[in-house]
């Protein structure tokens, strides 16, 4: 469904991921895992359009995306929930969702309302609220929210856990499961290594720019470099 | 001591005139809101429009408020296109840049419009220029209440606009999270040119609301940019409901000056509150606190 070859990008005139292949299937969920700095925002940003990339090729739903702007790669689905949330902090919830389907999937958007009511009932209580008087939790539900708004065939999530209690990281992890499980195609950049490969089906883990790890998440979980690592093991 | 009625009659043409003022001033927080700068060439744009308001009405006769549709439709044109073409494309996606860009459009047009049309002061004459209706002790000028009704409707249409529909939303996200924006696919630049252009549509309905009762010369523009930029000041950077209100607020202070202290020295009291709001809330009635 997403295909990564050689991706070579970065900001300005400095390189920050040095050749990247990456690829997700239709129904899959795969983990993108690295520490801070080792260039998973950017890959997010040069996937979802916001920056032109150095070199390589970026293919969704067999299409090459390279070049195209972010409007057009949000109405072909690939749908990004940036990190920090950027929800609208002086719009409603309501507004808030409704502007998840300004681009894609309008025609619904009072049913995939109620869909997202329904898997994040904490925001149907505060519909009228402004965004930015939730909580932490609540607007990270709230910017996953308004990413199904807009039908996504591929869903990034750009850590979901980020600044979340362990009670609700728990409960992420799980919804995250649950939306896969009703054929969303997930792919999932993390920096919490246990949690995100008992969901994920595969993993890559991107260090200075490059993927040095790749496989099955069961087998990456028993890698010992990864546990070395990651774990301190 | 002033007689009461007088005063009425003062407060009465102080809210009256502040109609207009909050036409421009909502162009003016609208376009700060969004784009994060102020705009410059607020004044040169609306001395334009009032020009235009001049010749369509000697050249084919058209009454000021007839022409309103037009000239608002191509304000909003204008603005658009001079985002597009000039202010963003100049800007390279700076803040600060767009604000120079601005001031220089400013220039350009104030001397151009100098050249071509000169520094005569012109105005449009109408059969309703004297009518008058009397409430109470007051007597209202026909036109200027007119263009107070036209103004607040004009503004009511606009923030249903801004709270109702799709671009409406669009245009509040960009002007608080530009990047949260891009990524439910809204095209941000896009975005801008359209609220310069509501800005300047704005300025274009003023000019038709303000040519019966009013003159233009190519300097006309700048004194309505001081009390706007004062109004957009004391009801908070980018508040759509502080821009109103704060029209209102300094139509009143304005009228009252002039009938205190005459028409010169009464100008001293936008000054005076412009300098209170500075020293005691500098984010204004209705802006955010730091």
């Amino acid at each position: 469904m997403l295909e990564v070859a050689g991706l070579r990008a970065g900001y300005g005139t400095i390189e920050i991921l040095r050749g990247v292949d990456l690829s997700v299937g239709a129904g899959e969920v795969v983990a993108l895992l690295g520490s801070n700095g080792a260039g998973k925002s950017t890959l997010n940003n040069t996937v979802c359009g916001l920056y032109r990339p150095f070199g390589g090729a970026i293919r969704f739903d067999g299409g090459d995306i390279v070049g195209t702007s972010s409007m057009g790669i949000v109405a072909a689905g690939l749908i990004q929930v940036p990190e920090g949330r950027r929800v609208f902090p002086n719009l409603s919830v309501r507004e808030n969702l409704e502007l998840g389907s300004y681009r894609r999937g309008k025609p619904n958007r009072r049913r995939n309302l109620d869909h997202v009511v329904a898997i994040f009932p904490r925001l149907g209580e505060r519909l009228e609220q402004s965004a930015g008087t939730l909580s932490g939790g609540e607007q990270q539900m709230l910017a996953i929210g308004r990413g199904l708004m807009g039908e996504p065939r591929l869903l990034i999530l750009d850590e979901p856990s980020l600044g979340l209690s362990p009670l609700l990281v728990e409960e992420m992890f799980d919804m995250i499961g649950r939306l896969n499980r009703e054929g969303l195609a997930i792919l999932l950049v993390e920096q919490n290594v246990v949690q995100s490969l008992a969901i994920a089906h595969r993993a890559y883990v991107l260090e200075n720019g490059r993927i040095v790890l790749s496989g099955q998440a069961a087998d990456l979980a028993r890698h010992p470099d990864l546990r070395k690592s990651y774990l301190g093991q | 001591m002033l007689d009461p009625g007088i005063l009425f009659a003062g407060v009465l043409n102080g809210l009256l005139a502040g109609g207009v003022y909050v036409l421009v001033a909502v162009g003016l927080t609208l376009i700060y809101g969004v784009l994060h700068i102020i705009n410059f060439a607020h004044g040169s744009l609306l001395m334009l429009a009032m020009y235009a308001v001049f010749f369509l009405w000697r050249l084919s006769g058209l009454d000021p408020y007839a022409a309103l549709p037009i000239v608002i439709a191509a304000a909003f044109a204008f603005g658009y296109l001079l985002y597009r073409l000039v202010i963003g494309r100049l800007s390279h996606g700076r803040d600060e840049n767009i604000l120079l860009i601005t001031l220089g459009v400013s220039i350009v047009i104030d001397n151009v419009a100098l050249l071509l049309f000169g520094g005569d002061t012109q105005t449009v004459e109408t059969p309703y220029a004297s009518s008058f209706v009397r409430l109470g002790a007051a007597f209202l000028p026909l036109p200027k209440l007119i263009s107070f009704a036209a103004s607040l409707l004009i503004c009511a249409a606009l923030g249903i606009f801004l709270a109702k529909s799709d671009t409406g939303k669009a245009i509040r996200a960009v002007a608080r999270e530009r990047q949260g924006a891009r990524l439910v696919g809204i095209d941000v630049d896009n975005v801008f040119a359209l609220s310069y252009g509501i800005g300047i549509a704005c300025l274009g309905a003023a000019a038709c609301l303000l040519m019966p009762t009013y003159y233009v010369t190519p300097s006309s523009g700048n004194a309505f940019v001081l009390v706007a930029f004062t109004i957009v000041v004391l009801g908070g950077m980018g508040s759509f409901a502080g821009a109103a209100i704060g029209g209102l607020i300094i139509g009143v202070v304005e009228s009252l000056g002039g009938l205190l202290l005459g028409e010169q020295l009464g100008q001293i009291g936008i000054s005076a509150i412009f300098i209170l709001i500075l020293l005691l809330r500098p984010s204004g009635l209705f802006g955010a606190r730091q």
